[in-house]
């Protein structure tokens, strides 16, 4: 029995002992293991997994120019292939592509004459201050444009031709062109807004002419107010455009004021392609202002058309005009040749 | 040639900015411009790391792809540069660079930019080496000295390595296996489109 006793003692203690050496070992081999094999890579920050998760890395910079902490950030590697393959097609498609329309247009259907040819009495279509607001702002966009596609195009187009200094010394000047006339640019865009907004509201007469094609081809004359449903579609492409425009071209004037650089990227292919299809849209414009209708460009020149281009053009217009002022009133009058 | 490249050993960097004060010095580079910066990631907290960034002198650098002027060109020892006197300052390489490399003197009115200055890996820029044109447009030309870049030389831990990229790549491969860890060439894959295995 003490036998027996004596033997359980002992067995008891043994298993004690495996108990104790059972849980203390993991802790002496962690303990031991430590020194000798640390990897500080396994709980660190790691730049795959930022620019995977984050598309970005950044952090703390102690030098003042706090946006310099972004550190990495390769978006702009497709920001480059817009600029330098889509934006190029984008633009020359729809620029190119007008001007061919347009040629081809002029030798099929030739300059839209007036049928009943001009009367020789004038009314007033666009006032002093109208004229000056448009070819202020028309000046301005004439600069803005051929200095924007210089950016886009001038490398491929005009560095061959001219060379390196040359061009950079034309560049230069065209960037700060682009920049300062911006502000006339805007003002003009904004006051075309406030003084024409009335005549453009798109109404039922607008449907009629576009469904009967603006008379654009044939010799019909569907009749509008003092804007046709063209020259309304042309003046909400300017005063939309030109906010599109010049919204995203001060947040590129502006480095950092509003937007990082993924902001900027974005503002830039805002801006390059509402400025290759604005300028594509004044194409048309232009032309059918000048060459492509008689009498068109009388309006904007002199302020006044002749009392037939009102009245094939524009006869409701000229209706309420009539009624407002009389038929016989100083709003027409006969043209006088000048006393030689 | 070499290819020359930069390494940053983001564990051993200890963000003791001297890198970014040498090429200062180095270069007489003026106010408010910083070739080169440390970035902090993950700032005090367990796991940070710190990375001394600049120009990293890309393969098919997209800077020189979208330069509206072409003013960028590659040395024999794929160094990016790029020429003061062709620069226009529109700023297009700065959208375009996926490490905020090319920094531009603020001059004029609102956001107007200088010409851009960058790292030119101590090696000049167009004009005749060791010209005061040379020295006052893009700094001193240590390569044309047979001299690596100055930030890396007096890197005090040695994190930071420039060079030619095998070489450097092969410095890096040797710690990682001797100390047995690594966090890897931090912007490889993104400017050289590789990464160093390890």
């Amino acid at each position: 029995m003490g036998k027996l006793l004596a033997q359980l003692r002992i067995a008891l203690g043994a298993l004690a002992l495996m108990l104790v050496f059972a849980i203390s070992s993991p802790v002496s081999a962690q303990l031991q293991q430590q020194p000798s094999n640390p990897n500080p890579t396994a709980a660190s920050v790691k730049e795959e997994q930022l620019l995977r998760e984050l598309q970005r890395v950044q952090g703390r910079v102690s030098i003042p120019d706090s946006k310099s902490g972004v550190l990495e950030q390769p978006q702009g590697r497709d920001w480059r292939h817009f600029h330098e393959v889509t934006l190029r097609w984008i633009a020359g498609i729809a620029i190119v592509g007008m001007l061919v329309l347009l040629v081809v247009f002029y030798l099929a259907r030739g300059m839209v004459r007036l049928e009943s040819g001009r009367s020789g009495r004038r009314i007033v279509r666009f006032t002093a201050f109208e004229r000056l607001v448009h070819w202020m702002t028309a000046t301005c966009f004439l600069v803005l444009a051929f200095s924007g596609l210089n950016i886009t195009f001038g490398k491929v187009i005009l560095l061959p031709l001219v060379g390196p200094s040359a061009f950079t010394t034309w560049s230069e000047l065209a960037k700060y062109a682009h920049n300062y006339l911006s502000f006339p640019f805007t003002i003009g865009v904004a006051m075309i807004f406030l003084m024409w907004v009335a005549g453009n509201i798109p109404n039922a007469v607008d449907a009629e002419w576009i469904k009967r094609g603006g008379g654009i081809v044939g010799h019909d004359h569907p009749p509008a107010y003092r804007f046709n449903a063209g020259q309304k579609m042309i003046y909400w492409i300017v005063v939309l455009g030109g906010t599109a425009s010049a919204i995203t071209g001060y947040l590129l004037m502006f480095p950092f004021y509003a937007t990082g650089i993924e902001g900027m990227q974005t503002a830039q292919v805002i801006h390059g392609v509402v400025g290759g299809l604005f300028f594509a849209a004044m194409l048309g414009h232009i032309y059918i202002g000048t060459i492509g209708m008689e009498g068109a460009f009388e309006a904007m020149g002199e302020g006044t058309v002749d009392l037939n281009f009102a009245k094939e053009h524009h006869r409701l217009w000229l209706e309420d005009e009539m009624a407002r002022v009389g038929p016989n009133q100083s709003q027409t009058q006969p043209v006088a040749s000048p006393a030689e | 040639m070499a290819r020359m490249k930069f390494l940053c050993d983001a564990d051993r960097c200890i963000e003791c900015n001297a890198c970014v004060t040498a090429c200062k010095n180095e270069h007489e580079v003026p106010w408010g411009i910083n070739r080169r910066r440390v970035v902090t990631i993950n700032d005090g907290n367990p796991g940070e790391r710190s990375v001394s960034m600049a120009c990293m002198h890309c393969t098919d650098a997209p800077c020189a792809a979208v330069c509206p002027v072409n003013c960028f060109y590659t040395t024999a020892d794929a160094v990016v540069l790029h020429s003061k006197d062709l620069c226009i300052g529109c700023g297009y390489c700065f959208y375009a660079c996926p490490f905020g490399a090319p920094q531009y003197p603020k001059v004029g009115n609102f956001g107007s930019r200088g010409k851009m200055d960058k790292c030119t890996f101590c090696a000049g820029g167009p004009e005749a080496d060791h010209s005061k044109e040379e020295y006052a447009k893009y700094g001193s030309n240590r390569l044309a000295e047979g001299k690596l870049p100055l930030c890396a030389e007096m890197c005090s831990t040695k994190s930071l390595l420039a060079g030619d990229g095998e070489i450097i790549a092969q410095i890096y491969k040797e710690r990682v296996a001797k100390r047995g860890y690594g966090s890897g060439a931090w912007g490889w894959q993104t400017a050289y489109r590789e990464s160093i295995a390890t």
